[in-house]
């Protein structure tokens, strides 16, 4: 084969990055990661789950909590995806998602979107008032008691719950379970319906 | 063809057609449910578990073949899939069955081929019990499965089987599974199954929206140095006539991916044949160079772009797919356009300004077609080169002859070295790459275009894998020609050792293979060994006068090694064209 040697090849001078976008040499991109909320109603059947999170473990999306729970039609489940990616990932995983047969319909919730999560914390019973006093700071409350434990129920956005749990780790903390975020877009919007 | 014979039924053939007896079984509605889907063959191996759907099936007018491994079952049904552009069907049973057909389900899915996997499974009330040949086979096969179903019900299988086939075809192609416990299968029903159709949540968009279409036209007409990239996606699509049309009417240069082999006709002037790692120099250079792509169903693979950084740097890129998820998923889309090949080109074609003023730019991929021209040495005294057998083969044949390869070098000298004009004639293994891809999928493809000439090139190690489907070949008496590039080697593998490993090739020799002519004997098909270049076109010649199964066993030179070649990773501009370039990169 005659063709000149690989170093003497004509060729243009522009480049891609990593994602394949081209780079403009004036405006080098990069894409830092952002924390999504990706909603997704789904059929409410057995596997849902397992197909949801196999999907994201495969395509090596970093999930940051995932929650589910029934919606008003009994047919159908909702879930809660927090991820954090590169842009071009966020809108791969959306994709993705949407890609699965038992998926109805998936948004990204906006920013302002209603985020809570729930955690319970199990502390130390010796001095049940103080517990009292710091869940009060915090809208939470115990909803049970012994002589040797106290459990608080606390609901909130994710740094709120941090928050409390740094101030009750001054009583023991024995024990804790948090559910990961639920969200509802703000104003009319839903799933079903774009306003 | 027919596990029937041993049994002649009575009412075969002298019977005017009437109307089925209605199903009295879940099995009975898995069969209906494919007639009505209209299949013809199913790929298969009996079992335990899967037993009521094969009784139904012997009620059936559907062909069943029996194959020598579920693997080749799967595989066959894939080539069944690639070449008729309709779902292949393949049983198994339960557990290591159902595992056995795993490597076709997820070769099927690399390569968006539709399938339709149907396992039998230990009863209900065994389920999760770890039972006798139990696995989770919906949860093994759903990464790699556009839907995997389990049949919880004997009145809903039917319907099952309907939506899986329906899925299979719809859309983006690609394998689904119904998984059926022999309770189900077995139990009592006399609900027939409904029409084959997608589950509602499945969204198949049709053509692209009109806006884009024409922002991307007027993109292309701009172009300096345009080219066409086609990826199996186009003849999945059947858009290769619409290519043809549109390529010629504009006159933009064609580069195939490997999957696209066959899409645009390699033998017009327009083709620079196709791109990648060991596509050729003329493609390469067209597409590092290019200023505007039209890329159209293909999901940029790695084999394909190299480095995405280094990948048509220049090129705005226009990508059609019907798969919104393969929309800047590896190369940036600047024109995104959604919906089915056939139709978007046909939109496109009619939104052309004008075409693309790029009389310099086909010059310039001319002048590469004989800067870098696929080419080989054949002195006579050395051993016989691989190539030269392709090339031979490929002079002597018919347009329309189906090639089928197992994976390894062999594949790529039967890629680059056969010319191809037609689409559904080039039956690979791609995206997963499976070695022992080519034996069932010979057998798939014949049985698909029974009055096609089928060829399949495989290597020594690939053919190894797979080689008891050779019994199913002569079983049926499909007249395929298999020549196996002998270089008693795994020898990409040995390649890559050579090149990046310092030669230290662990494990890549295998100087202990069997003679293929006495093993295709022994099979009971018709055994030949070439040796050297006298014989070549006699004895490929006598081989295909063989009405059945015959093996060619070619004796190749065992230093010859696969180029051009982008190293991984690599920029597809700096291909090597021999190893003195490969050190040069």
């Amino acid at each position: 084969m005659p063709g000149p040697a690989p170093d003497e090849r004509m060729r243009p001078k522009g480049r891609r990055n990593t994602q394949g976008i081209r780079v403009d040499p004036e405006a080098e991109v990069t894409h830092e990661p952002r924390q999504a909320v990706l909603s997704a109603l789904v059929k409410h059947r057995p596997g849902v789950l397992s197909e949801v999170s196999a999907l994201f473990s495969r395509r090596q999306f970093n999930i940051e909590s995932l929650t589910v729970g029934p919606t008003v039609d009994e047919d159908t489940a909702r879930m809660t995806i927090l991820i954090e990616e590169p842009e071009p990932g966020i809108d791969q995983a959306k994709k993705q998602l949407r890609k699965l047969v038992p998926v109805i319909s998936v948004r990204e919730l906006e920013g302002e979107a209603v985020r809570r999560e729930l955690a319970l914390v199990k502390v130390s019973g010796e001095k049940p008032d103080d517990v009292n006093a710091v869940a009060d700071m915090y809208d939470g409350q115990a909803v049970d008691a012994s002589t040797d434990s106290v459990t608080v129920e606390i609901t909130g956005s994710k740094q709120k719950i941090d928050a409390a749990i740094e101030a009750f780790k001054q009583f023991d903390v024995q024990e804790i379970v948090r559910t990961g975020a639920a969200a509802l877009e703000r104003g009319p919007k839903t799933l079903e319906k774009d306003v | 063809m027919s596990e029937r014979a041993s049994v002649p039924k009575e009412e075969d053939e002298t019977e005017p057609e009437t109307e089925p007896e209605p199903v009295t079984t879940g099995a009975q509605s898995v069969i209906r449910a494919l007639e009505n889907a209209g299949t013809d063959y199913v790929f298969g191996v009996q079992g335990g578990a899967i037993m009521p759907v094969y009784d139904a099936l012997y009620d059936s007018d559907i062909n069943h073949v029996t194959m020598a491994h579920e693997q080749g079952a799967s595989h066959a049904a894939d080539a069944y899939g690639i070449v008729t552009g309709d779902p292949g069907v393949c049983f198994a049973t339960s557990g290591p069955g159902a595992t056995n057909l795993v490597t076709g389900i997820a070769d099927a899915n690399m390569d968006s081929d539709p399938v339709i996997a149907l396992t039998g499974q230990v009863p209900t009330e065994f389920v999760g019990n770890d039972a006798f040949q139990e696995t989770d086979t919906v949860g093994i096969t759903q990464p790699i499965t556009k839907e995997s179903y389990f049949a919880a019900d004997s009145d809903t299988v039917g319907d099952n089987v309907s939506e899986a086939f329906a899925l299979a075809d719809a859309g983006r192609q690609g394998p689904t599974l119904v998984d059926l416990p022999k309770d189900v299968t077995q139990g009592e029903t006399e609900v027939e199954p409904g029409a084959p159709e997608t589950p509602e949540t499945y969204e198949v968009p049709e053509e692209a929206d009109d806006e884009n279409v024409q922002e991307a036209a007027e993109a292309l007409a701009e172009a300096d140095r345009p080219v066409i990239l086609s990826g199996g996606g186009v003849i999945k699509a059947n858009a290769s006539s619409a290519l043809r049309e549109f390529a010629k009417e504009y006159e933009i240069p064609v580069i195939t991916t490997m999957p696209g082999i066959g899409s645009f006709p390699e033998d017009h002037e327009l083709s620079l044949e196709w791109a990648g790692m060991h596509g050729t120099g003329y493609a390469n250079m067209a597409i590092t160079n290019t200023d505007c792509m039209l890329a159209i169903g293909t999901r940029f693979d790695d084999r394909l772009t190299g480095g995405v950084d280094s990948f048509a740097p220049d090129a705005e890129v226009i990508h059609v797919d019907i798969d919104p998820a393969e929309i800047s998923k590896n190369v940036y889309a600047d024109y995104p356009l959604i919906g089915d090949a056939r139709n978007v080109l046909r939109q496109l074609f009619d939104a052309m300004p004008r075409a693309p003023d790029a009389d310099e730019w086909r010059d310039q991929c001319q002048a590469w077609k004989s800067e870098y021209p696929m080419d080989y040495d054949t002195p006579d005294d050395e051993p016989l080169k691989p190539q030269y057998v392709v090339e031979r083969f490929s002079d002597v044949t018919p347009d329309d002859t189906i090639v089928c390869t197992g994976v390894g070098q062999h594949q790529m000298w039967a890629s680059q070295f056969w010319e191809y004009t037609e689409p559904r004639t080039w039956v690979s293994s791609h995206g997963l790459g499976t070695m022992g891809y080519g034996v069932p999928a010979a057998i798939g493809a014949k049985l698909a275009a029974p009055d096609q000439e089928v060829v399949c090139f495989d290597g020594d190690g690939s053919f190894l894998m797979t080689v008891q489907g050779l019994s199913v070949a002569v079983r049926e008496q499909l007249d395929i020609t298999y020549v196996v590039l002998n270089n008693e080697a795994v020898g990409m593998v040995r390649q890559w050792q050579d090149g990046f490993y310092e030669g230290r090739r662990m494990a890549s020799e295998y100087p202990w293979i069997p003679q293929f002519d006495k093993l295709a004997e022994a099979f009971g098909a018709r055994g030949f060994t070439l040796e050297s270049y006298e014989n070549v076109e006699e004895t490929i010649q006598e081989a295909r006068d063989y009405d059945g199964p015959s093996v060619i066993d070619a004796h190749i030179d065992p230093g010859e090694n696969v180029f051009p070649m982008v190293p991984s990773g690599g920029d597809n501009g700096l291909f090597a064209l021999n190893e003195d370039h490969l050190e040069m990169l």
